[in-house]
């Protein structure tokens, strides 16, 4: 019975965030409305940027980057390791450092050499990219969950019956941060304006004189750097280990989808309604619903890709244009 | 079928009825079992990919699907293991009609993300047990035996035998079948889809029907292979069908060349026996898999064995090695 005792200890896909089940029965106050609200906001805030960073890489490179969700399982692991070295203001900058250079590797490796590939390859370069960075992660920091200690006090806060953590405010705020920063990138910026025209048009870019190349690996560099963020901030609510990018990659994309791929706003507003759902679909009223809240944002996912492929903000026309 | 498959089948069945008797150790023999039961859902999954063009990354969940049908109905409605397995069969083709269906309005990155979901949401069934019928993730055991104990005359010895040959008795039917359909008209115009869909359709192929009756052919072999993990593993649980099995079998199939039949058996034996080899450097898999996609991906897109030998020979004759095979241009081709 060897091959059984293997596969019974080898967990391939532990699902994520049971931390913030909530067993029915249970009364519907304004107070536990609000509860559900808040949950719901502070995981979708973390989905919102996991669906940034697919929409940064997809608008330059028509690439579905499945290593994604790694980005955000590295930010967090890199922080827990330097937390326990240095000051926080200096270990989130250096922790996002590691995991933009881990990205541009990753880039350099794998992507670049393969342009020009068929998209089935495409497809399979990316898993294999993101089963590397989870393969390397299990190598350097174990099959352990870690913790990290909350960016402030650990003292929820109550407004209205509701309790809140403090670092509920500090992923909003970085959520608002990195949207303000990231629109001012793209509107204002030299570099941003020509990774616009790429995502517009990489062979009118390429000869008005704009290098697709550096934009390419500045995409994958400017979305794993917000992976990173998402995975620092949220490691404080959610532990953290190898295999928990998987499931961010996974409902970052059903985020992009709802909202429509490409589009920063419909990533942001797709990412929160996910969150909402999965938070009160955990508390709908039958036996054991809580264990099924993984689920709600895929069957979300499903139904938009079969019905209203565009997302909520895209339009069909643009997307009958767009190559997958 | 062509004399050379016919050739390919003959030396397989002569290759396969000898291996029983040079393997000394009963645990490869086992090896072998998961070799077959892995190469029946790959050969459909080749099918899909490779001859159409499609990318499933949800045959775990059709797995799953079949291997908790068949183990449900035999625990605990007490039916017998070869009409559960059946019932199996048709829910699976039900189910992969229903989600095929709309699925296979889309592609490639898209089609990859929905099919993903789909198996993940069987995963996240199974694991929140349903009306206590899953068990949960800790599963269930106690799913009885496929087929009596047999020995005819005495020629073979051991259960691991039994299944060795069931197996792969299935597998060779199926081979020879699909090899047929894809030296026939069927199989000519798959490839025409997957060389570019809008001319398959000028040309008057139901590109929409083909694509889901390969869907709905690759889902019935996975649910047979998954009803065979039931029966020979006796116990089910969650882990083994996440996301990670549909990447498994995908690997299988690219590693042994996705445009090959023959390839999806190759590689997924090269694999089931590396990983098994390698079992106890199982921390290193992850990163295994990895590398082998990537290279795979970027040197041979053929798969292993077709590439290499097409490198082989352009080393060999001096000339310019195949930089970008003929058949990976052609996939790059019908992309656009």
């Amino acid at each position: 019975m060897d091959a059984v005792c293997a596969l019974r200890g080898r967990d391939y896909f532990p699902l994520p965030g049971r931390d913030i089940a909530i067993e029915w029965p249970m009364e519907l106050s304004l107070s536990t409305i609000l509860q559900y609200i808040i949950a719901g906001v502070k995981i979708g805030s973390i989905y919102a940027m996991v669906a940034l960073g697919f929409n940064i890489i997809y608008n330059t490179t028509g690439i579905i980057n499945f290593a994604q969700g790694e980005f955000v399982m590295l930010g967090g692991m890199f922080m827990v390791t330097l937390s326990k070295l240095m000051p926080l203001g200096l270990a989130v900058p250096i922790a996002v450092l590691a995991v933009v250079i881990v990205g541009c590797m990753f880039e350099r490796a794998a992507i670049w050499p393969a342009r020009g590939a068929s998209v089935i390859a495409l497809i399979m370069i990316t898993i294999g990219g993101a089963l590397l960075l989870q393969g390397g992660a299990m190598l350097v920091w174990g099959k352990n969950s870690f913790p990290l200690r909350h960016f402030s006090s650990e003292e929820p806060i109550l407004i209205l019956g509701a309790t809140i953590q403090a670092q509920t405010f500090w992923i909003i705020g970085v959520l608002a941060i990195v949207m303000v920063l990231l629109a001012a990138f793209f509107k204002f910026t030299m570099t941003g304006k020509a990774m616009r025209a790429c995502a517009a048009n990489r062979a009118a870019a390429s000869l008005s004189g704009i290098s697709v190349e550096r934009m390419i690996l500045f995409s994958f560099a400017l979305s794993a750097g917000i992976g990173a963020m998402a995975g620092i901030i949220i490691t404080p609510v959610t532990l953290v280990d190898y295999s928990c990018g998987s499931m961010y990659a996974l409902k970052g994309f059903a985020a992009a989808v709802l909202g429509g791929l490409g589009i920063p706003t419909g990533a942001v507003v797709g990412g929160l309604i996910i969150g909402l759902m999965e938070c009160f679909g955990a508390a709908l009223p039958f036996q054991g619903a809580s264990s099924y809240k993984d689920g709600f944002a895929l069957v979300v996912l499903l139904v938009f890709l079969f019905a209203k492929p565009s997302g909520i903000f895209g339009r069909a026309a643009i997307s009958e244009l767009k190559k997958f | 079928m062509g004399k050379k498959n016919l050739l390919g089948l003959a030396a397989l069945v002569a290759v396969l009825l000898l291996i029983p008797h040079l393997l000394g150790n009963p645990y490869y023999l086992g090896v072998l079992v998961w070799c077959g039961i892995y190469s029946l859902a790959c050969m459909g999954l080749s099918l899909f990919m490779g001859y159409c063009g499609q990318i499933s990354l949800g045959h775990a969940g059709f797995f799953a699907l079949g291997a908790y049908i068949s183990g449900i109905l035999t625990t605990k409605a007490g039916l017998s293991p070869w009409p559960a397995l059946g019932v199996a069969l048709l829910g699976n083709l039900l189910v992969a009609f229903a989600v095929g269906v709309p699925a296979l309005r889309l592609r490639g990155h898209y089609l990859a993300m929905a099919t993903l979901g789909f198996g993940v949401i069987i995963y996240v069934v199974a694991d929140g047990n349903p009306f206590g019928l899953t068990g949960g993730p800790s599963g269930f055991g106690g799913i009885p035996r496929l087929f009596p104990k047999f020995s005819l005359f005495g020629l073979i010895r051991s259960d691991d035998e039994r299944w060795y040959y069931l197996v792969w008795g299935i597998v060779l039917v199926f081979l020879a079948l699909l090899l047929n359909m894809v030296h026939s008209r069927v199989g000519r115009a798959l490839r025409s889809i997957h060389g570019g869909e809008p001319a398959a359709k000028a040309m008057g192929i139901n590109s929409a029907r083909y694509k889901i009756e390969t869907f709905l052919l690759s889902a019935g072999l996975t649910s047979l292979a998954g009803s065979f993990y039931a029966h020979y593993m006796g116990f089910v649980n969650p882990p083994p069908f996440g996301p990670m099995l549909s990447i498994h079998l995908v690997t299988m199939v690219v590693v042994g060349g996705m445009t090959n039949l023959w390839g999806a058996i190759a590689g997924t034996a090269l694999l089931t026996i590396l990983r098994e080899r390698f079992r106890a450097f199982h921390e290193i898999g992850l990163l295994f898999d990895g590398f082998i996609l990537i290279l795979i991906m970027l040197l041979f897109e053929e798969g292993l064995f077709v590439g290499a030998a097409k490198r082989l020979r352009g080393v060999v004759s001096r000339r310019r090695p195949a930089g970008l095979p003929g058949g990976a241009s052609r996939q790059t081709a019908g992309e656009g």
